[in-house]
């Protein structure tokens, strides 16, 4: 049953030093808040994997604690590149990170496969491209059919973490607007800790509304505002000038560090 | 010919060649910036009910804005329907439901072929690229391709750095053999004229070019020897209603 927790202790319990975690959102739902506290509580040697890395993998392979990325699209969504994603693995700064990357189709397929605890998923994908070198990937045929398939295997992280618009005091949590791959990688993980934008009475069901019931969850803890400069559809709105910001400012390794300085590490000496 | 037409950017002309190439489908696939803009300005001129699907799982999206992710609040609210990510691959793109596919890439060569991991080596490049995204199934699976990019000497190589998605592969055949199912990319919009893949040969073939292109300037920005066609036809010039309408847009 999903324990009602701060974000400081819901980090502290449930990431530990080298694990692999998966911070997913597509887009939406980005759980900003919980990645800082990562970064503030000084976790290190992570395994990170995400879809899409975004800003805020950008922030914590830029300080440096990610050791791995596995990832299906490092790019500023309609503003350009991640500077501290290409400066890691294009010169090492602030040090070297191995990836594995895939595509959405695999990555998704991945986290499905986790959630249904089977080992692999099968899609038709990969083949003919020089993707198929460089990643986990094996061709497989259909044992009905005889059609020759890809295999992916099953993503498996130590640690979900994604962000919600509610949950109410037993811990059930529902989100909406886009889900992405959200539930699947709660599902796929050994634990799991929502941030939530409010905790209500009693959820009110929403159009399009995905409840994860409490008792598949380990951790939820209130965070509001949480998700910004992503969105949570309804009570935030996408900060789209930060990602323009972003994409000029992180440019430069003393500015990035400054401003993280400053707005995310600042923050623990309050 | 009015003021309003004379004005025209070569961008303008890229993204209005794009959007007429929507006229009759009914769902096409979209990516952010200029594709975007192609398919609501489809929508507002030629194909009020073109259906657009976004990479985020919204379905049927009707934004009066440009957004500028694929993932914005505005599609989420006037979308028919949302799916998450796995759905999205395996029922609707896997399952080759959407008729058209926009797609960027920051090289391509003469088989349409795209890349968008890496420049240089693989290992140590010279420029890390966001990667592969949703490109490789889309490409393989939707009905067909059209691929919007700039035209210039670096994006059109003679040969790719990293096979990111394939395009028609090393040519005819080479798509049935690797299990595709969609056609593959039927043309190349640039912001100097429209390539297309000659049936024979699946090589990219330059056969429309924007007013006030030369061909030899297209020549020039292609990295390999371009194959002209032989009625080499020029671009309708974007009219009055498709560059207000276009223009709204982006003042919107």
């Amino acid at each position: 049953m999903a324990e009602l927790m701060t974000l400081p202790d819901a980090i502290a319990e449930l990431v530990s030093d080298g694990d692999s975690v998966a911070l997913e959102g597509f887009t939406h739902l980005i759980p900003f808040a919980a990645g800082h506290e990562i970064i503030r509580q000084g976790r290190q040697d992570l395994e990170l994997i995400r879809m899409t890395p975004d800003l805020l993998y950008d922030q914590m392979i830029g300080i440096g604690i990610a050791r791995r990325l596995v990832f299906s699209y490092g790019g500023n969504p309609g503003v350009g590149g991640l500077h501290r994603f290409r400066d890691a693995i294009e010169h090492d700064w602030p040090r070297a990170v191995e990836i594995e990357e895939h595509s959405h189709a695999g990555m998704a397929n991945r986290y499905a496969a986790g959630a249904a605890d089977l080992p692999c998923a099968v899609l038709r994908g990969y083949v003919g491209t020089d993707l198929m070198a460089r990643t986990t990937v094996a061709p497989i045929t259909c044992p009905f059919t005889g059609e020759r398939l890809v295999a992916v295997p099953a993503l498996r992280p130590d640690v979900a973490i994604v962000h919600a618009q509610e949950a109410d005091r037993e811990g059930n949590i529902q989100l909406w607007g886009i889900p992405g791959v959200q539930k699947e990688a709660v599902l796929a993980s050994r634990r799991s800790l929502i941030t939530v934008e409010r905790i209500v009475d009693e959820l009110e069901p929403r159009p399009g509304g995905i409840v994860i019931p409490a008792w598949v969850i380990t951790a939820v803890a209130e965070a509001p505002g949480g998700s910004r400069p992503s969105y949570s559809l309804g009570i935030t709105d996408r900060d789209n000038d930060f990602y323009r910001f972003w994409d000029k400012m992180s440019r430069d390794r003393e500015q990035f560090t400054e401003w993280m300085n400053e707005n995310v590490l600042g923050l623990a000496k309050r | 010919m009015s003021v309003a037409t004379r004005e025209v950017t070569a961008g303008e002309t890229q993204t209005i060649v794009a959007a007429r190439r929507l006229s009759h489908t009914k769902t096409v696939f979209i990516g952010v910036g200029r594709p975007s803009t192609a398919a609501i300005l489809a929508r507002m001129v030629h194909n009020p009910e073109l259906i657009l699907v976004y990479e985020s799982g919204t379905i049927g999206a009707k934004p009066f804005h440009i957004p500028l992710s694929i993932g914005d609040g505005e599609l989420a609210e006037t979308a028919d329907s949302i799916v998450s990510v796995p759905e999205m691959f395996n029922y609707w793109i896997g399952a080759g439901r959407i008729d058209v596919a926009f797609l960027g890439a920051a090289q391509i060569d003469r088989h349409a072929n795209l890349n968008s991991t890496v420049i240089g080596e693989y290992e140590h490049p010279k420029t890390r690229l966001p990667g592969a995204g949703g490109a490789p199934e889309i490409a393989a699976s939707c009905g067909e391709v059209i691929v919007i990019a700039p035209h210039a000497k670096r994006t059109f190589v003679e040969k790719l750095d990293f096979v990111t998605t394939v395009g028609h592969g090393d040519g005819p055949g080479a798509r049935e053999r690797l299990g595709f199912r969609g056609r593959g990319p039927t043309a190349v919009i640039t912001d100097l004229g429209v390539l297309e893949p000659e049936p024979e040969t699946c090589e990219l073939m330059l056969t429309e070019i924007h007013p006030g292109v030369e061909v030899d300037k297209v020549r020039e920005e292609t990295g390999w020897e371009l194959r002209v066609a032989e009625h080499l036809e020029t671009t309708e010039p974007p009219n009055d209603e498709e560059l207000a309408a276009l223009r709204e847009l982006l003042d919107r």
